[in-house]
């Protein structure tokens, strides 16, 4: 009688324990990033043209030749990309090469936004329907990437760079090296 | 009458400038000529999630960036792809979270085994009750 007792509070401590369970995901925040499962992974081949005429276009053969870089993922019509464009600049200042690419842009407004916010990046390609953005599993803009002197990607930033991010990325390009 | 057109003026929508200004890609609302290749991508677009607006499928979706995966999804299969050659593609760059057609993995079995050892269970114990009533 006393067995079939304790039987009964079984399903009271099933329901415990799955509000419990509900209450610690609740209270923990939604992370919402998509991240690139190409972490650790080579470059995928690409060659785009220029993002502004004259300038230097982008490909993965101008990776891998033994220095590490920054990939900058980036837009003229994202508005954190120009909140980013100090830290970019910071970045640059600190020894970090930074190659971009710009997202369903067009030349005049990827000028008009370089002459805004100032340019720190040696080459920017065009990729006027995210082919790029979507084979390096990258979701959104800005986004930037540390790429190694073997064109292998070591670490995704996801989001607009703050300024507290800029000495990470800058470890983070030293490792890769 | 000057501040009530202050508050018209207030209310009215302002043009976000966080949309790009470039046409979709050529694919992205395009049917592909071959129907049956085309019915193939939508099959396929129904079960990839947008980025950008994480609880719609690519075909469901007018954010940009959808639009260019539809782009993406087209042109590969017209090339030859199959259709699970893409998913999978998709995959490797952006994980199981891509997809919303549900996969058999090391993390997702006990979702399949579950319902399976429940239904087991109760046939026992339904058996047992109907033994035991029969006696």
């Amino acid at each position: 009688m006393i067995r079939r007792r304790l039987w009964l509070w079984l399903p009271l401590l099933a329901i415990a324990l799955l509000c419990g369970l509900f209450a610690l995901q609740l209270s923990r925040p939604k992370d919402e990033f998509v991240r690139s499962a190409l972490i650790g992974q080579p470059l995928p081949a690409f060659s785009l043209k220029p993002a502004v005429p004259g300038g230097p276009g982008l490909a993965s053969s101008d990776f891998a030749d033994g220095k590490p870089r920054l990939l900058n993922v980036f837009a003229s019509w994202c508005v954190p990309c120009a909140a980013e464009a100090p830290q970019l600049t910071a970045l640059k200042a600190g020894g970090a090469e930074i190659m971009a690419v710009a997202i369903r842009d067009t030349p005049g407004d990827v000028a008009s936004f370089l002459d805004a916010y100032g340019n720190p990046f040696s080459a920017i390609g065009a990729d006027p329907y995210s082919q790029l953005q979507i084979a390096l599993g990258s979701s959104g803009v800005p986004e930037t990437f540390v790429i190694d002197g073997r064109g292998v990607i070591r670490h995704q930033h996801i989001g607009d760079i703050r300024a507290s991010d800029v000495p990470r990325l800058l470890e983070e390009l030293q490792d890769a090296g | 009458m000057r501040l009530l057109l202050a508050l018209l003026l207030a209310m009215l929508p302002i043009a976000a400038p966080a949309q790009d200004s470039l046409p979709p890609a050529p694919y992205a609302y395009r049917q592909l000529d071959d129907p049956a290749l085309e019915r193939e991508a939508r099959d396929l677009m129904e079960t990839l999630r947008c980025l950008t607006c994480q609880s719609q499928s690519i075909a469901d979706s007018d954010a940009p960036m959808a639009g260019d995966m539809r782009h993406q999804v087209r042109t590969r299969l017209a090339g030859g792809e199959s259709p699970e050659q893409v998913r999978g593609w998709l995959i490797a760059r952006y994980g199981d979270y891509i997809s919303y057609r549900p996969a058999v993995s090391a993390a997702t079995w006990p979702l399949f085994a579950v319902p399976v050892l429940l239904l087991l269970v109760a046939v026992v114990v339904v058996a047992r009750r109907l033994g035991r009533g029969a006696r």
